[in-house]
């Protein structure tokens, strides 16, 4: 219980990001000079298809508080169709994480092309003041 | 073991002002491999690039992490740093310190914790990074064109005169398409014919075109710079090397039967020429018509052909050829409105005809010899009535799209009409005018001042009164409804993609978009590419087009096909799938997933454990065709096939190295 009541405690979140949507977009937040909170590190892929879910599972074990994946809306993969294998992995993968007993914000899927800057921001954003408010993620870590 | 050298930029103050980059530089000496690292000002620039390469030299350096902006924007300029001093260019992993930390933050504590964690990652990836070499695939100097229209043969034209080998393929017996179907052509009022035909035969004519018209393309292997391509070459039953083109048998062939290319106005014998300027000028037997084909009786056509050139043994051809490029200029068709606009009559209403049908029937080589004929009773119309947006723009009944051509063609028709009967009544029935090219909006303006009377609204219903049809619908500007008597009513029904355009796609191996189009691999920035590498897109089969943007992109897909087959080898992206034989079980998962057709199951001869030679199914990746998305590797439920520069241990090195 050491780290709940930890008053300087900050969440860390872990985003993977496709290297033609989602990615471009977070440097166009930056770009655009907006703001969100500095608990986000993103992991570039090529696809949010590469993205196994052996990744999310590794994340949450190491101790992360919030994992986010983001890839090109439904119909714009650059690879076709990679977003569509995207989509229904991660339809499992949440429901599974829920059945562990992981808290459902901790996990999101989202499509956020290179032209939503703001979608992108308002996203990460909201995860990490979702993730403030459940604490730390002790379910899965390897050290409680 | 890697000898990482890190090195941070401050980006002028793009990065330093947020970002403390000698507290960077210090933190990162302490992370696993790292031997070397320091900040500098503009890591990007030429003294930055030196610093780089001097540092490999100095520390002896072998994988190298900057950070600094974003990767789309400098990883090509910083891996050819490193190819110049002498590391291979993967051995390089890039920390976006700018884009993604220093602009997003104010708090320069905070973003420096940040950035102390976006390097350490970046730092274990370089760890576990590769040497990855590009490799070379031959281009085999011949360009595949399908479909010979306007789009097709421009195409073709094209790529011939800059001085490659094209085939062009066609499945009609002649080449030309839709285009010399056409009357005159908007805005300009030109002969369709007269500028279409002079360029088919130009193609027949072209000593670097080999043309193949009546024939199909029926297999495509492999990928980019070797498409290995099989062509059915249908029967013609007709001889074209001893045949002259005089025409006899077209004269004394006793079955007549509706033409195609009239659209069903008028007849053709059934060993025909689709028209008179067809290319090839020489004919072909109708086999599901033929009396000697299909009963065995007749004969005519052999027995009056001075040169012995009818053959009813004649049987179709199947032959393979190899090409660097394929062009896809599959073309249209119209929207086959009967089966389901029953307010418009389904078709029974002989005096409803559609847009290409009046093209027919103006044109003077049609089958009325350009007069404006009812099909009932012949007569001249007095009344005619125009109908946009049949099937387009509909999306609760048939198509979503705007067919680009509609407005223009009807308001060309209408002035026919008005041209040739001038007594005559012209209504256009309309949504919008979109008249958007060069001049075309001073036509339609002209056509308005020619006296038709544009209605905006929808037309609810048509139905025969004796010989007249009654026209009902609405003019939604005054807000009332209309009643039209009408003569002749002409549909301007959507543009659909060509029959069996999406079978060929699968054949040649891309998917088209959800109303059968052919997608384009970038909307903006690729729009004459598919996805598939070396397949281009000319013409209407990416949508509907009209004629100057058909040749236009015909154009562009040559100058990407020229630009293709002026290389002798292509360079090979290195970062694409790799499946390790060794555990992979062949269950094909992959080759399901895979949106390229990359991953082929080979047999693999091998030993089972009491060292028994046998077969084994494994999976292999044609590094031509793999563009790298990773897909594959996510379902290899036996983790046998891996991306490189993007391998699972990477990404999970990546992980791992955030919380050590």
């Amino acid at each position: 219980m050491a780290l709940m009541t930890e008053a300087n405690w900050e969440p860390k979140v872990l985003a993977f990001c496709c290297n033609w949507c989602s990615y471009s977009g977070a440097d166009l937040v930056g770009l655009n000079r907006m703001k969100y909170p500095e608990n986000v590190r993103i992991v570039r892929v090529p696809c949010s298809a590469r993205v196994n879910p052996q990744f999310i599972i590794r994340a949450f074990q190491r101790g992360a508080d919030g994992v986010l994946v983001a890839g090109c809306h439904p119909g714009d993969c650059h690879y076709s169709t990679g977003n569509y294998y995207t989509r229904r992995r991660f339809l499992v993968m949440k429901r599974l994480l829920e059945f562990i007993g992981i808290e459902s914000q901790r996990f999101q899927a989202r499509w956020i092309s290179g032209a939503e800057a703001v979608k992108f921001r308002d996203t990460v954003t909201k995860l990490c003041e979702d993730i403030k408010a459940l604490g730390p993620q002790r379910k899965l870590r390897d050290q409680k | 073991m890697r000898r990482i050298g890190v090195f941070i930029c401050h980006c002028g103050s793009n990065i330093a002002a947020t970002v403390d980059c000698a507290k960077v530089a210090e933190a990162a000496r302490g992370f696993p491999g790292v031997v070397y690292s320091a900040d500098y000002k503009y890591m990007c620039s030429e003294p930055g690039q030196e610093f780089i390469k001097a540092a490999i030299a100095q520390e002896d350096l072998n994988a190298i992490v900057v950070a600094s902006c974003t990767p789309r924007m400098h990883e090509l300029t910083f891996r050819k740093t490193l190819a110049n001093g002498g590391l291979n260019p993967y051995l390089f992993e890039m920390a976006n310190l700018r884009e993604q930390c220093s602009w997003v933050h104010t708090d320069k504590e905070k973003a420096t914790v940040k950035a102390i964690d976006l390097v350490k990652m970046a730092a274990a990836k370089a760890n576990k990074n590769e040497e990855l070499t590009s490799s070379t695939m031959p281009v085999h100097k011949k360009a595949l064109v399908i479909g010979a229209g306007i789009a097709g043969m421009q195409a073709a034209l094209d790529i011939a005169d800059a001085g490659h080998q094209v085939v062009l393929v066609e499945r009609e017996p002649t080449i030309g398409g839709k285009m010399p179907m056409l009357d005159k052509t908007f805005p300009t009022m030109d002969c369709s014919a007269c500028i279409s035909t002079p360029k088919m035969v130009e193609v027949a004519q072209h000593p670097n075109i080999e043309l193949l018209a009546y024939a199909e393309v029926t297999e495509v292997k492999g990928f980019i710079g070797s498409f290995t391509v099989q062509i059915r070459q249908k029967a013609k039953y007709v001889d074209h090397d001893k045949c002259t083109g005089c025409g006899l048998c077209e004269t004394k062939c006793p079955s007549k039967v509706p033409n195609e290319y009239d659209l069903g106005l008028g007849q053709r014998a059934c060993i025909y020429k689709p028209f008179a300027q067809a290319v090839p000028n020489k004919p072909v037997i109708d086999p599901l018509h033929c009396r000697k084909l299909v009963d065995n009786k007749c004969g005519l056509c052999a027995k009056v052909c001075p040169t012995g050139a009818v053959n009813y043994q004649d049987a179709e051809r199947l032959f393979t050829d190899t090409f660097g490029a394929i062009v896809m200029a599959t073309g249209y068709d119209l929207y086959p409105w009967e089966e389901i606009y029953g307010e418009y009559g389904y078709g029974r209403f002989p005096d409803v005809i559609t847009g290409l049908q009046f093209e027919r029937m103006v044109n003077a080589s049609g089958p009325t010899g350009g007069k404006l004929k009812r099909p009932s009773d012949g007569q001249e119309p007095k009344s005619v009535v125009f109908i946009k947006c049949v099937g387009s723009r509909e999306p609760a009944k048939a198509k979503g799209y705007c067919s680009r051509a509609c407005c223009m063609y009807t308001a060309k028709h209408a002035h026919q009409v008005l041209d040739k009967i001038p007594d005559a009544a012209v209504y256009v029935f309309y949504m919008d005018v979109r008249a958007a090219g060069k001049a075309y909006d001073e036509f339609y303006e002209a056509t308005l001042k020619d006296g038709a009377v544009y209605l905006r609204g929808r037309v609810s219903k048509i139905y025969q009164e004796g010989s007249k049809l009654i026209v009902k619908g609405e003019d939604s500007l005054l807000g009332r409804p209309v009643q039209v008597t009408a003569d002749l009513v002409v549909l301007a029904t959507a543009m659909i993609p060509s029959q069996g355009s999406r079978e060929l796609a699968q054949t040649v191996g891309f998917l088209p978009d959800l109303d059968g189009w052919y997608q384009e691999a970038h909307p903006k920035l690729r729009p004459v590419e598919t996805p598939t590498a070396g397949v281009f897109l000319a013409g209407a089969c990416q949508g509907p087009k009209d004629i100057p943007d058909t040749v236009a992109q015909a154009g562009a897909a040559a100058a990407k096909v020229c630009g293709l087959l002026s290389k002798s080898q292509l360079e090979t992206n290195p970062m694409t799938a790799r499946s390790n034989p060794a555990i992979c079980s062949g269950c094909g998962l992959c080759v399901a997933v895979c949106p390229y057709k990359a991953i082929q199951l080979i047999s693999l001869a091998d030993r089972d454990r009491y060292g028994k030679r046998i077969n084994r199914t494994v999976a292999d990746v044609n590094h031509g065709l793999c563009q790298g998305c990773g897909a594959c590797t996510v379902t290899c439920r036996s983790g046998a096939i891996d991306l490189q520069g993007f391998k699972n241990n990477q990404i999970l090195e990546e992980v791992d190295a955030l919380w050590r």
